[in-house]
């Protein structure tokens, strides 16, 4: 059942749910943090819009820094930036930074330890009509083997807030995923968050789905669902992709002896791999992983492709009862 | 040139030899790594460390330094060369190059030695982050400015010139790109890999200021530091035209020795060549 430390809004599944997009969170807490800290500066690569820094372009002129189509420049420079003492959080789709300026990320900012802050809009397919040249499913998988990286992937508007605000107040690179598309706002501000510490809102104690960003929901829908199959689904929302939060997964499988990973992602080297890869040395544990079979994306419409990939509530569903078969039968 | 000046100059000449030795002693001793670049430059950065830079070698970290980003960072022998001869580090730490557990590693890292200011390697990527160090100066009112060494190989990279249209566009007058213009890279010619010419029309397209130099003369390259100094409004580069290997005649302008490790008596014979240049310094200095 859905645990009350979660405040989750009441009714969940209420289909009248506010949706709205995780990147508007992004865009609303980037303004607070300027507020709080004057050394906040944001860089932008032409998106403006976007990625949601109207408004604080708008609050900060002098701290908003256009640097045009430069997605490399907008990495290395950002470097620059932080040595000089600012935080800057540098934003462009998560295609283009991180995905063109890759080497700039590991070098100039991670290697360099740069307090950098990038911003990755539009991941995933659910950016859909643009097709899969502007569908960032590999994001997770090239930041991940990044030492001393962090990478999240807010699950709603609101916890995207709060997301930016902790990134600019952690010292250090951090990579924070965010989407175009809306999705439901199902956290409060009484939800906890706290970077490194995953939120398990629903106990179960069949299979365990560990899922971060926007189809968190979709995972607690396929939860909810399953209960008339008499299926106790345990959820966690794993925002936090590293540093995993190894005591939470290894809870989600002792509790319930199979794991369901669930990301708007590449199966190859999200957060499926990362579970997987804790438990393969720590407790094997029977998994399940829904995530973009290693193909490319390709235009539609947002539901119809996450219908299309295998990652709507009904996918999850599917990928539970398989995972929960395999422990019955083993 | 007053009289005082020519011994300042001749001065600096010394410890560009000095240097020179340190290279030819670091890379032979490591057993790999680079020597025509930093031979070449080894004249601009006696006058980097010991005239242009506002530092303090015992407070690498004091705010108001002025901030000397290497973007080739292949050429770092001759920065732990200056570095150490200006006090940053033991100059006996030179041996340890490229060795395991070193802060000399083969390409510089800003955690790992202090007064490196970043970590550098992949071509490139500096003059951004330096752009980047420079626009934070601007916007906190900081008096310090930005320099940054670069090859200029490493301007086939279109980071490069992101990072010279970025600066061209805040006017950031408080940057300074030296370029090490030696005209070799690893495959051969600049000219016959991807040609640059004509590079100073394309820094003053790009609306910069353009001050040009014999880099291996100490006194040219003393004067266009200086002439840097009334250039407002626009971010500033100094063409250095340089000889790869200069000091070691059989490396002179052969881009085999941008990099590749010594045969049995090459060392000793750039040694022997040094040292005799360092004989005739000193005898020249003396007169002065």
């Amino acid at each position: 059942m859905i645990r009350k430390e979660a405040k989750l809004v009441d009714p969940l599944l209420d289909p009248k749910i506010e949706q709205k997009p995780t990147r508007d969170g992004y865009g609303h807490g980037v303004v607070e943090a300027a507020e709080k800290n004057p050394n906040v500066v944001v860089v932008c690569a032409d998106l403006t819009d976007s990625t949601r820094n109207a408004d604080f372009k708008k609050k900060f002129p002098d701290r908003f820094v256009q640097v045009g189509v430069h997605e490399q420049f907008l990495a290395a420079g950002a470097a620059g930036l932080a040595l000089g003492g600012k935080i800057p959080f540098i934003t462009s789709y998560a295609m283009f930074c991180p995905g063109r300026a890759w080497e700039q990320v590991r070098t100039n900012i991670a290697l360099n330890e740069a307090n950098v802050k990038i911003i990755g809009s539009h991941a995933g397919v659910s950016v859909g009509p643009d097709g899969a040249t502007h569908q960032a499913i590999e994001d997770i998988a090239i930041m991940r083997p990044i030492p001393g990286m962090v990478i999240l992937a807010p699950c709603d508007a609101l916890e995207a807030k709060k997301a930016t605000l902790a990134i600019a107040e952690y010292k250090g690179p951090c990579y924070v995923r965010f989407a175009r598309e809306k999705s439901p706002v199902f956290t409060t501000e009484e939800t906890p968050f706290e970077i490194g510490k995953a939120v398990t809102l629903r106990s179960g104690k069949d299979v365990a789905i560990i899922a971060c960003g926007p189809l968190v929901y979709q995972a607690l829908v396929a939860a909810e669902q399953m209960a008339d199959e008499g299926l106790d689904v345990m959820v966690v929302n794993s925002h936090t992709i590293k540093p995993l939060d190894e005591k939470a997964v290894l809870h989600a499988a002792e509790a319930c002896d199979a794991i369901v990973t669930v990301e708007e992602h590449q199966i190859t080297g999200g957060l499926g791999g990362a579970v997987a890869e804790y438990l393969a040395k720590t407790r094997p544990t029977i998994q399940e992983f829904v995530g973009v079979p290693n193909v490319f994306g390709e235009s539609g419409e947002p539901n119809e492709l996450l219908r299309h990939f295998g990652m709507d509530a009904p996918a999850i569903r599917q990928a539970v009862r398989k995972a929960y078969k395999r422990k019955t039968q083993r | 040139m007053s009289h005082q000046s020519d011994k300042r100059i001749k001065e600096l000449e010394l410890i560009a030899n000095t240097l020179r030795r340190h290279v030819i002693e670091m890379v032979s001793h490591a057993g790999s790594g680079h020597q025509g670049g930093p031979l070449g430059m080894a004249d601009v950065f006696a006058v980097l460390y010991f005239h242009a830079l506002n530092h303090d070698p015992k407070n690498p970290e004091w705010e108001d330094r002025d901030r000397l980003i290497l973007s080739n960072g292949h050429t770092c022998p001759i920065r732990y060369a200056a570095m150490a001869e200006a006090g940053y580090f033991p100059v006996d730490e030179l041996k340890t190059l490229r060795r395991l557990g070193t802060r000399l590693q083969g390409h510089p890292e800003r955690l790992k030695l202090p007064g490196s200011e970043t970590t550098s390697g992949p071509l490139g990527a500096g003059l951004a982050q330096a752009a980047g160090l420079a626009y934070a100066a601007k916007m906190d009112k900081k008096k310090w400015r930005v320099f940054c060494q670069t090859s200029d190989g490493e301007h086939e990279a279109g980071l490069h010139w992101e990072a010279m249209l970025f600066a061209g566009k805040y006017r950031l007058d408080n940057l300074v790109c030296i370029v090490d213009r030696n005209n070799i890279q690893i495959d051969g010619r600049t000219e016959d890999i991807m040609p640059l010419e004509p590079l100073r029309d394309k820094y003053e397209a790009f609306n910069w200021h353009v001050v040009e130099c014999n880099g291996n003369d100490v006194e040219a390259v003393v004067a266009a530091f200086e002439a840097t100094k009334s250039l407002f409004d626009k971010p500033i580069c100094i063409l250095t035209h340089n000889i790869p290997g200069k000091g070691v005649s059989y490396m002179e302008n052969n881009f085999l020795w941008h990099s590749q490790p010594f045969k049995p008596g090459e060392a000793e014979a750039a040694y022997a060549e040094l040292d005799a240049a360092k004989k005739q310094l000193k005898a020249e200095l003396a007169k002065l």
